[in-house]
């Protein structure tokens, strides 16, 4: 465990010194205050729940950003190491490759996470502040925080398992923005073609599962349909009848898209002669 | 007690055979020098010695333990220094001696103590991006050295380290050595090892193919001592009278023979007994030039890989 907390450690400062955590917690923060100034402005008026609408734009550019974040974060976190030559090094210490792969990935968790919190949350608080009465809006706020995490968390352990696939950082970074095109762009495409083209549509309960397959939708699923108020203007309310999963099987299987990869990861690292 | 057991060891990646067939023992306190070319098999013995891959076929056993087995213990009585070291370049020398430190379970106050043996005190602070290769080296021996470690496997470690850095790197050998660290190290720069090795391996295409004192490697060898003679007076005489010996005349004045090492003192007894037409000897030993030469590459490799005399 404390060789775990040694590199995820280690991680963390190399994130402060090489400026990540900086960047990706200001890239993170101006847009959220953008679309939260922008998205509370016009609503106003109609006496719309502005931190509800704040988290509707939150969750939908997260989507976009958290999963690219997440794989320039990771993606060559293993094969990097190799190719500067530090990996065989270190890999001689008495560290378990599972240990190493794991104070990595909690590390760069650690980095998103920090950014998130920073980012959305301090947002989030702009926008709320004197709302306090807004309970469920603020509990939507909280699991949109928390869900963003685990997405982060997912995207980490699927650039990771990238990482100890591949023996080049460029097949890497390739790899990973094939990822991100894949799950952020192409997968909803597909399901979209896929609706239109077969003649008596999809049954719901494929529908749900499919959705299920795609991290990205994951965590669509579990802020625009999570709370009332917020599924009221997310345009997610007759879908959400009818992909209905309780709010704790997203978040499980949001956990699953981290777990799973990672033990792949793990195995594959494990078993990997250098 | 054997600190290194190496028995009957074949690697084979995929296409390539890396190692076939080595076997030797090395006792606690012992220096090896590990001779070879690249691609060798130097470098597939110290990951086999570090655990990072598992032979073939054959046993490896360090300090009584399987390496590949990895156990943390085992782990803790290494210290390893890679060909071309490299470090995050975005830390200073101290933070990566510490970071190291602290995943080998050894107290960071040793570092400081480390740093200055090898030389680094003055550039601790500075990012190692900045080091030169020689300072990286140094680095590298530092952490190779946390912890005190009982095996202590360096690959290439005198590459750009300068003469007196070389002859200070030795000197703290030395001393490990005779605390009872058992060290390995690889080389192709052979004249600054002559002073300072007891054993040497020679490999060649993955096979063992010399093992012992450097005394012992030059009698298998055979290779001739050479003479050189400066004569005053009468080189004609002299030449001779030494007839029975292979000779090359050198000028009007001087000569060069050639005897088998264990001739050498009946031959100097004669030449002494020769009153006033020497005037100088120079005699040299087959070097541990010589001697890798012989035996790295004295057979020639043919085309369907099978070994040829040459």
């Amino acid at each position: 465990m404390t060789a775990i907390l040694i590199i995820a450690g280690k991680e963390i400062r190399d994130g402060i010194r090489n400026r990540w955590i900086v960047g990706s917690t200001l890239v993170l923060a101006a847009l959220a205050f953008a679309l939260a100034l922008l998205g509370s402005a016009p609503t106003g008026a109609l006496g719309v729940k502005p931190l509800a609408v704040t988290i509707v734009s939150l969750a939908s550019l997260s989507i976009f950003l958290v999963p690219l974040i997440a794989l320039l974060l990771s993606y060559d976190s293993i094969v990097g190491e190799g190719e500067r030559g530090t990996l065989l090094l270190l890999l001689t210490y008495p560290v378990s490759r599972g240990q190493i792969l794991l104070g990595k990935v909690l590390g760069h968790c650690s980095i998103l996470a920090i950014a998130t919190l920073v980012g959305y949350g301090g947002a989030g608080l702009a926008v709320g502040w004197g709302q306090t009465h807004d309970v469920q809006s603020w509990a939507a706020l909280g699991l949109m925080l928390g869900s963003t995490i685990m997405l982060g968390a997912a995207f980490i352990s699927l650039a990771t398992l990238i990482s100890v696939c591949v023996r080049e950082r460029g097949t890497a970074a390739g790899l990973a923005v094939g990822v991100w095109l894949l799950f952020v762009v192409v997968f909803d495409l597909g399901v979209l073609a896929l609706l239109v083209t077969l003649p008596k549509g999809v049954e719901p309960e494929v529908f749900r599962w499919l959705l299920a397959l795609n991290p990205a939708d994951v965590y669509r699923l579990v802020n625009l349909t999570g709370f009332e108020n917020v599924r009221a203007f997310s345009g997610m309310a007759g879908l959400a009848d009818s992909v209905r999963f309780a709010p704790s099987t997203l978040l499980a299987i949001l956990f699953g898209w981290s777990a799973v990869p990672l033990a792949v990861a793990l195995f594959i690292f494990r078993r990997r002669e250098l | 007690m054997s600190a290194i057991i190496v028995d009957g060891v074949s690697k084979r990646y995929r296409e390539h055979q890396a190692l076939t067939d080595v076997s030797f023992s090395l006792p606690q306190g012992s220096l090896l020098a590990l001779l070879g070319h690249n691609g060798a098999g130097k470098t597939t013995l110290m990951k086999l010695f570090l655990g990072l891959i598992r032979p073939t076929q054959g046993v490896v056993q360090i300090l009584g333990c399987d390496p590949a087995q990895g156990s943390r213990d085992f782990r803790r009585q290494i210290g390893f220094l890679p060909e071309n070291v490299a470090f995050h370049d975005e830390m200073t020398g101290r933070d990566s001696l510490r970071f190291f430190a602290r995943l080998k379970g050894v107290g960071t106050n040793s570092c400081d103590g480390l740093l200055e043996r090898v030389g680094l005190t003055h550039a601790c602070d500075r990012r190692v991006k900045t080091y030169s290769k020689g300072m990286r080296q140094r680095l590298g021996l530092a952490q190779a050295l946390l912890g005190n470690p009982r095996i202590l496997l360096l690959d290439e470690p005198t590459t750009g380290l300068d003469p007196v850095l070389r002859l200070e790197f030795f000197g703290i050998l030395n001393d490990l050595t005779k605390a009872g660290t058992t060290v390995v190290l690889s080389s192709h720069i052979l004249t600054e090892l002559e002073a300072h090795t007891e054993q040497v391996a020679i490999m060649r295409q993955g096979r063992l193919v010399a093992w012992g004192t450097l005394p012992e490697l030059r009698r298998q060898a055979g290779l001739p001592t050479r003479i050189r003679l400066s004569v005053t007076d009468g080189l004609h005489d002299v030449a001779r009278e030494l007839d029975d010996l292979p000779q090359t005349l050198l000028g009007s004045q001087g000569m060069e023979l050639s005897c088998a090492t264990e001739d050498k003192m009946h031959l100097l007894r004669r030449i002494s007994g020769m009153n006033g037409k020497i005037a100088d000897i120079e005699m040299r030993l087959p070097s541990l030039d010589d001697v890798y030469a012989h035996f790295g590459h004295g057979t020639a490799i043919s085309r369907n890989g099978e070994e040829n005399p040459s």
